[in-house]
């Protein structure tokens, strides 16, 4: 029964989780046959839309924004281009080696626990009719090409999270080398590991608690950030030069795209039109409001004033942390999250950059993978009733759901951390890492692109 | 004929515009510029990253006028940009040797 809830809340089938909690029910039903259900189809159809909408131009906007006018180009052309490359590479073997089932048992650990099979590869058998039903307890199904672009929105947004911790300095080349590896060894796996239903292991086996994506989405991008920010270096001249964002409108539409688009982020995790897809858009507008008052007012005490980089920050941290909360947590465990994120993802991106004195441009290990990390634990705590959540799975006390959080976190921790290291490294000795000194004086926009993005 | 050049606040722009058209100035000059005097610059704050700009926009204006007309538009320049704190900024008066309005080739006052 546990595993049967634990593959319900990880997969997203919320559909089947009202009769997961029924347990008599629940036991007593046997697998049905999936009819394809308009209603869910249609708002696949729409969430797929707004995910992608997220990295482009939302994504592309926010940092874009930050950076100095003379590399906004570039990290713009990364964003785009990561979303372009992911498209293919997930087309190609991608969408099989993270959600091809094939060999995967409930309650058993083999290969196929992390990491799926080709036998999806180029496509094979995801036609006009192929269905993807997310609970065999329930008929509903989508089209399997809906559920398969929208997984791919979550691929492309991952990787292009990584590019806001080594903007300014990177070289293209090795940008789209280091995303393609990054994206087929360390993505796929976790996403397969967290998302890949009965049998695997982080989300089956352990039980670890992953709506839509705080470990798989944030935890693993913020992480493989900081290991890039420290292989590259720190940009020249930080942190004594003045390095100001150059557009902060652009970083405010960019903060309110992501904002509207992530209700097909977490909403869309359901995998159906239903009450949990409801609940996960009120618990992801309220969280990302009280992180953004939360930052706004942790900033206005400690500084002296509120900023608009700041509150658009703490709606970014909000947003990152509800992500695996939003399918278990209530709207009060939700106050709690965007409290507890706002805050602590300000004192992450200020005060403790500061102190380690690592030159992580745009905070994506402060927003991203502390938010991740936060959002992660909490959820095992707002999933009780006792917090207005769903209620834990069969068979889990608070201690061994937090328990569970925890070993998730440290694996993706490490898993993407050491896999980043090495594969920097490796993409370093094959075409370098770093532009030169006087690429980088320059600005990328001109140095690697030719172009520049302001002919005032 | 004086050069007359002041730095003054942007916001004061309109009203030292009114100020001299009042007083007979024929046309000005104006530039953007930076600097810094007596009120010194501000700093900027992103993310817990704390930046001293130095330098604050000013407005800068420069009136061509005789030097009859010298005195009163020195008074009319001060007493519009004037808000009583520190960054007002400054009017420094120059001797101008010629001047000759393009169009017509007229030189001297009468090109003013």
């Amino acid at each position: 029964m546990s595993k049967k809830m634990m593959q319900t809340l990880t997969a997203g089938g919320g559909l089947a989780l009202l009769a997961a909690l029924a347990p008599g029910l629940a036991l007593a039903q046997e697998a049905v046959k999936p009819a394809l259900d308009t209603g869910d189809t249609a708002w696949m159809l729409t969430s797929t839309a707004l995910v992608l909408f997220m990295t482009i131009p939302g994504l592309a906007l926010f940092y874009a924004g930050m950076v100095r006018a003379k590399n906004v180009l570039s990290v713009m052309m990364q964003c785009f281009a990561i979303t372009a490359l992911v498209t293919v590479l997930w087309t190609l073997y991608g969408y099989s080696l993270a959600f091809d089932a094939t060999g995967m048992e409930a309650g058993v650990l083999n290969l196929n626990s992390f990491i799926g099979t080709l036998g999806k590869a180029f496509m094979s058998g995801v036609t006009v009719e192929s269905l993807w039903q997310p609970a065999t307890t329930v008929p509903n199904a989508i089209p399997e090409t809906v559920f398969m672009v929208f997984q791919m929105t979550f691929a492309i947004i991952t990787p292009a999270l990584i590019v806001g911790a080594f903007a300014d300095r990177m070289k293209f080349s090795a940008l789209l080398l280091f995303m393609g590896i990054w994206f087929t060894v360390v993505y796929l796996p976790v996403a397969h590991m967290v998302w890949g239903g009965a049998g695997s292991l982080i989300g089956s086996s352990w039980g670890v608690l992953d709506f839509a994506g705080g470990t798989v989405v944030h935890i693993n991008a913020g992480i493989a950030g900081f290991i890039a920010c420290l292989v590259i270096g720190k940009r020249k001249g930080y942190p004594q030069v003045a390095m100001p964002p150059h557009n902060l409108t652009y970083t405010l539409m960019g903060a309110s795209l992501l904002w509207v688009g992530w209700f097909g982020f977490n909403a869309g995790s359901a995998v159906a039109a239903n009450g949990s897809a409801g609940m996960a858009m009120a618990v992801t507008q309220i969280a990302t409001a009280t992180a953004a008052l939360a930052w706004m007012f942790a900033e206005w005490i400690s500084h002296g004033k509120p900023s608009v980089l700041g509150i658009a920050s703490g709606a970014v941290a909000g947003l990152v942390a509800i992500t695996p909360a939003s399918g278990t947590a209530g709207p009060m465990g939700a106050l709690l999250i965007g409290v507890a994120s706002g805050v602590l993802c300000f004192l992450a991106s200020t005060k403790l950059k500061r102190a380690l004195g690592y030159d992580d441009s745009l905070d994506v290990f402060g927003v991203h993978c502390i938010g991740g990390i936060v959002g992660a634990i909490l959820t095992g705590l707002c999933a009780d009733k006792m917090m207005g959540g769903v209620g834990l799975a069969e068979g889990m006390t608070l201690g061994s759901q937090l328990f569970a959080q925890f070993k998730g976190v440290m694996f993706t921790l490490l898993y993407s951390g050491i896999l980043s290291f090495v594969i920097l490294k490796i993409v370093d000795v094959l075409v370098g890492l770093r532009v030169t000194d006087e690429q980088e004086t320059e600005g990328l926009d001109i140095a690697l692109h030719d172009e520049r993005g302001y002919n005032l | 004929m004086k050069l007359i050049t002041a730095v003054i606040k942007p916001f004061k722009l309109d009203d030292v515009r009114e100020a001299l058209s009042e007083v007979g100035a024929q046309g000005i000059t104006v530039t953007e510029v930076k600097g810094f005097g007596r009120q010194k610059g501000h700093t900027e704050l992103y993310r817990g990253a704390e930046y001293v700009v130095d330098f604050l926009p000013k407005i800068k204006i420069e009136v061509g006028v005789p030097a009859d007309l010298a005195d009163r538009v020195v008074e009319a320049i001060s007493h519009a940009a004037n808000t009583g704190k520190v960054g007002d900024g400054k009017i420094f008066i120059y001797d101008l040797e010629g001047a000759v309005r393009i169009r017509t080739g007229e030189s001297g006052p009468e090109a003013l």
